[in-house]
């Protein structure tokens, strides 16, 4: 059966019950299912980490395999794995999808059943690409994520929900279709070959295994690495979204409601780093030198232009989706600096974001709730009215700026280290939007929490409740734990960055002349 | 023609004489009996279908099956697009079925050329002879003149079928101009032997105005641009069975012809029109699209989305490798069957004869006909290609064939081109789903159901399971493959 299995697929089981067997007007036994499936799901995520063996090095690292034939006559597997960084991924994962589905308890009020029955798909979609280790497979599950996030977008969005959903839809399939035919470029490459272009298969058997891909990335000539790692660079970076490909991500987030901003910003976000790392560096060692100069200055424009548009913002949940844009720019520069430091400080900076950023639109969806307006302008001084709303605002923030003993310190702190080891105009110019960071989260802190509590509108604001502190609760162990204790994730990291860093460091390619 | 050599051809023996039958009916006394009439017809397709299972059961150890001189055979490609055909059929013959109830028309004679387009398609694709070929084109096409004209007495119906009729003999006369060049070129007919002749001609500007203009003539039936402006007019006009006929039925056989003749016949040429056939798949795929971002009517925003599919068919064709055949034997059947499926709803929503077209009238489904709007989402997530559906794997077949024969600029084309393809589908299901308010307007009835309920199944389980589809079209286009030197 497969632990992966249990956890991928177990949300489309709470899916297909809630679906099949609750009648949509008892939306109290909806959440209660929705949340038991979900929380199970943790669960098996932890037992899952508890049996990970982190000292496991080569291939060894992918563990959990669970390989069986899919579409044989095609060399298709069904092919699931996990190694250190899929697990934090996967664990950040369900968690994150826990608190969705409860923080939307009271935010959602119609269509319930179709709400939760998405969200709990859009799980599955998710796990199973952190899983896949065919590159068919995979992209199926990329693709599956898709349907769920654009119904969530487009049922239980904004004003502006249907272009928003739209968007996402359109951007993220127009660059996963271009993906896709670098997996083809590759197939082919590994087996017949493409003999019209005078490209020379290896003839080995047709697969889309990723880690047969991971041993022939070095036979792959260089003008055609140029080329795949394009189409993989489409596929990721509007996923990501690096800059200039980030647009559609301030209209999703901010016409998604909270949960749906959640999951984009801790996971699906997060896909487009974890396809860097997993897929497009290692088995395109020579494309990502040739794009590695493109790369880390869309990154660094990505940290330094988020955070600039971040400080000018009037709504509080386009101010935190711009601050994303800044983040993940960090991650890719840590990614791109190809030395262990900086890729591990970017894997564990995915987390990092996952966890601040999530917390962040959980607490904008709070007072969203209450208030119904995000306008930073409505506020003023409700550190009066809500003090404990405030702290935990204040936390999520100096979390999300990096303030040492909190978790985003120890990524960023990492990701600079690793780029000042590759050069030094990188890590001053990133550290420019660290700086920026701290501009606009406290002044967003600022204008909100403090001064005079002059709306009368925001006399009668409840402070948070039970449920919403609990959550928050979760999350801040998490922000604080990593701050203080980081030592057992770098262990869980260490041996796939290594990895990672012998494939991209491996032997160089050789020229499609030199091939024929 | 020896009696042995009658079992090859009996399922289009026993369908011509099913069919004289049908249209015999109503002089012999059944005139009133309109449920006999379907019921009639599906048994009659489901003889066909089984006697088409039993002969090629019985002629297995004979490939490559010729009889009548090579005209004709019965292998696996032709078995594999004869069952699809049936099925095609079937589904229609149930989609008929309240849209007659309400007309004032005969069924019988409905049915019976319903029938002999069948007989046409099965016959066309078991030609092994230019000539053969064509009559079985003309059959069908003849046919479907006939049943697009349908509503005599509406205006749009009989527009249509007049401007399908005059553009329908002009593309089969430039066909048939194109297959005399060839013949005068080549001094045969069979593809066997055309092939053969054209492997020791160098150039020959004769024989490459015959198949451009055979080109012309196919791409003419199979609705790709710029042979395509007849396609939303008749969409439109046409009663809505007819039109989910068109853009399946007869597209398919198209799809199969097209791939046997170049296939099999012009594969030595292919330097000389692989780069034409680009253009016209790229100029398909292009137009085909960005038109029917812009419709608002259902039917015609289906019509031009056919006039993209188009295009992404004939990738299987310009890439004239293993993985482009099988990529088109998959995508004929993964296409019919969402088409089909949205065919079914669409008419669902029909309350009177050309009512339930537009794209507002989708509004609210999900609250009125939630299965439906379920399966709808599926088959329109299939046309786009976004997995776990059929339409995944028939895409990926066609985008791998591109890329395997080095096509890359029309495959990046194709690509972007089906994300595109989202933004009208997703049109539908914003309708369906997103918009509040209006409650859609519908008549739900069995037969409708069922039709939804096939395609919804084979959409969702080839998409899960694809290895029996991609294994079988492995089969069935073997001899194909063969003939052409394109076995891996």
């Amino acid at each position: 059966m497969g632990i992966l299995n249990i956890i991928t697929y177990l949300p489309l089981v709470g899916a297909l019950l809630i679906l099949f067997f609750v009648p949509k007007d008892k939306p109290g036994a909806i959440r209660w299912m929705a949340t038991a499936f979900a929380l199970a799901d943790f669960l098996a995520s932890i037992y899952l980490w508890t049996g990970f063996d982190a000292k496991a090095t080569g291939k060894n690292i992918f563990q959990f395999r669970f390989v069986t034939d899919w579409i044989p006559s095609l060399g298709v597997k069904y092919d699931f794995g996990v190694d250190g960084i899929a697990i934090l991924l996967i664990l950040m994962t369900t968690l994150m999808g826990l608190i969705a589905i409860i923080s939307s308890f009271s935010a959602i009020d119609h269509r319930q059943k179709e709400y939760y029955v998405l969200l709990l798909l859009l799980q599955t979609g998710m796990i199973g690409t952190f899983c896949a280790l065919d590159f068919f497979l995979f992209y199926v599950f990329w693709e599956i994520m898709l349907v769920p996030m654009y119904f969530i977008i487009g049922i239980w969005g904004g004003p502006r929900k249907l272009y928003a959903a739209i968007k996402f839809f359109l951007y993220t399939l127009a660059g996963s279709v271009l993906m896709l035919l670098s997996i083809l470029g590759l197939y082919f490459f590994n087996s017949t070959g493409i003999p019209f272009l005078g490209i020379k298969g290896l003839g080995n058997a047709a697969t889309f295994s990723v880690l047969q891909f991971h041993n022939i990335g070095h036979l792959i000539p260089a003008d055609l690495q140029f080329w795949l790692f394009l189409g993989f660079f489409f596929g990721f970076a509007i996923k990501v979204p690096m800059f200039p490909f980030h647009t559609w991500l301030p209209d999703a987030h901010v016409e998604a409601p909270t949960a749906g901003s959640i999951i984009l910003a801790a996971v699906l976000l997060k896909m487009g780093t974890y396809g860097f790392v997993r897929f497009a560096l290692p088995i395109l060692p020579d494309g990502t030198k040739q794009w590695l100069p493109w790369v880390v200055g869309l990154s660094i424009i990505g940290i330094i232009y988020g955070a600039l548009v971040s400080l000018v913002q009037k709504d509080m949940k386009k101010l935190v989706a711009y601050s994303s844009v800044s983040h993940l720019g960090f991650v890719m520069l840590g990614m791109f600096a190809l030395n262990p430091m900086g890729m591990r400080g970017s894997v564990l900076q995915m987390i990092n974001h996952g966890i601040s950023t999530g917390a962040l639109f959980l607490l904008v969806g709070i007072i969203y709730e209450r208030r119904h307006t995000r306008m930073i302008a409505e506020y003023g001084g409700l550190a009066k009215q809500m003090p404990m709303y405030a702290a935990l605002f204040l936390i999520a923030a100096l979390s999300s700026m990096g303030l040492p003993a909190l978790n985003g310190f120890i990524g960023e702190f990492t990701i600079l280290l690793g780029a000042a080891n590759r050069s030094l105009v990188w890590a001053s110019l990133a550290s420019i939007g660290i700086v920026l960071g701290a501009a606009y989260l406290l002044w967003l802190y600022q204008r909100v929490f403090w001064g005079p509590l002059d709306n009368p509108a925001n006399r009668a604001v409840r402070d948070v409740n039970r449920r919403e502190l609990g959550l928050m609760v979760a999350l801040i162990v998490c922000m604080v734990w990593i701050g203080v204790y980081p030592k057992p994730f770098f262990d869980m990291i260490e041996e796939p960055v290594n990895y990672v860093i012998a494939k991209v460091n491996g032997p160089a390619a050789h020229t499609l002349e030199a091939a024929k | 023609m020896i009696w042995s050599d009658a079992i090859f051809m009996m399922p289009e023996i026993v369908l011509t004489i099913a069919a004289s039958l049908l249209l015999l009916a109503p002089v012999a006394g059944f005139r009133e009996s309109e449920w006999s009439a379907k019921w009639a017809t599906l048994f009659v397709i489901a003889v066909t279908a089984g006697s088409v299972l039993a002969c090629s059961w019985a002629v297995s150890d004979m490939t490559p099956s010729a009889m009548l001189n090579g005209m004709f055979a019965l292998d696996s490609f032709a078995v594999f697009f004869k069952l699809l055909f049936c099925a095609i059929m079937a589904l229609i013959v149930l989609l008929s079925d309240d849209f007659l109830a309400e007309s004032r028309y005969s069924p019988w004679e409905y049915y019976s050329l319903i029938a002999f387009a069948l007989l046409g398609m099965m016959f066309m694709v078991s030609g092994l002879n230019l000539i053969a070929i064509w009559i079985g084109l003309e059959l069908m096409s003849l046919s479907s003149y006939i049943l697009a004209g349908f509503y005599k007495n509406e205006l749009k119906s009989t527009e249509a079928a007049m401007k399908y009729f005059v553009l329908g003999a002009v593309s089969s006369a430039i066909l048939l101009y194109g297959l005399s060049l060839i013949y005068g070129v080549c001094g045969s007919l069979n593809l066997f032997k055309v092939a053969a002749a054209m492997s020791t001609i160098v150039s020959n500007d004769a024989l490459m105005f015959g198949i451009m203009l055979l080109g012309a003539g196919l791409c003419f039936k199979i609705a790709a641009a710029p042979f395509h402006v007849w396609t939303p007019d008749v969409y439109e006009g046409a009663p809505t069975p007819i039109t989910a006929f068109l853009s399946t039925g007869s597209k398919a056989a198209a799809f199969a012809i097209f791939a046997r003749i170049f296939y099999v016949a012009l594969h030595d040429f292919q330097l000389d029109w692989s780069n034409v056939l680009a253009t016209i798949a790229a100029l398909s795929m292009v137009l085909g699209n960005l038109a029917a971002i812009t419709q608002d009517n259902v039917k015609r925003m289906l019509a031009y989305s056919s006039i993209a599919h188009a295009g992404y068919v004939l990738l299987g064709i310009i890439a004239l490798n293993n993985t482009g055949l099988r990529g088109i034997l998959v995508y004929s059947l993964v296409y019919v069957f969402a088409n089909l499926g949205i065919w079914a709803t669409v008419l669902m929503l029909r309350r009177h004869e050309y009512a339930g077209e537009r794209v507002d009238d989708f509004e609210g489904l999900h609250r009125r006909a939630p299965f439906f709007a379920f399966a709808m989402v599926i088959f329109l997530l299939s046309l786009g290609g976004i997995p776990p559906t059929a339409g995944f794997i028939g895409k990926y077949f066609l985008f791998a064939a591109a890329v395997q024969s080095g096509f890359g600029w029309l495959a990046v084309i194709a690509v972007l081109m089906s994300a595109v393809s989202m933004f009208y589908y997703l049109r539908l299901v914003v309708a369906m789903y997103l918009r509040e308010g209006r409650d859609a307007d519908v008549a739900i009835t069995s037969p409708l159901r069922f039709v939804a309920a096939v395609c919804l199944i084979v959409t969702l389980a080839l998409g899960i399971w694809p290895a029996p589809l991609v294994d079988g079209a492995g089969v069935s286009s073997r001899a194909i493959a063969v003939a052409s030197n394109v076995g891996r």
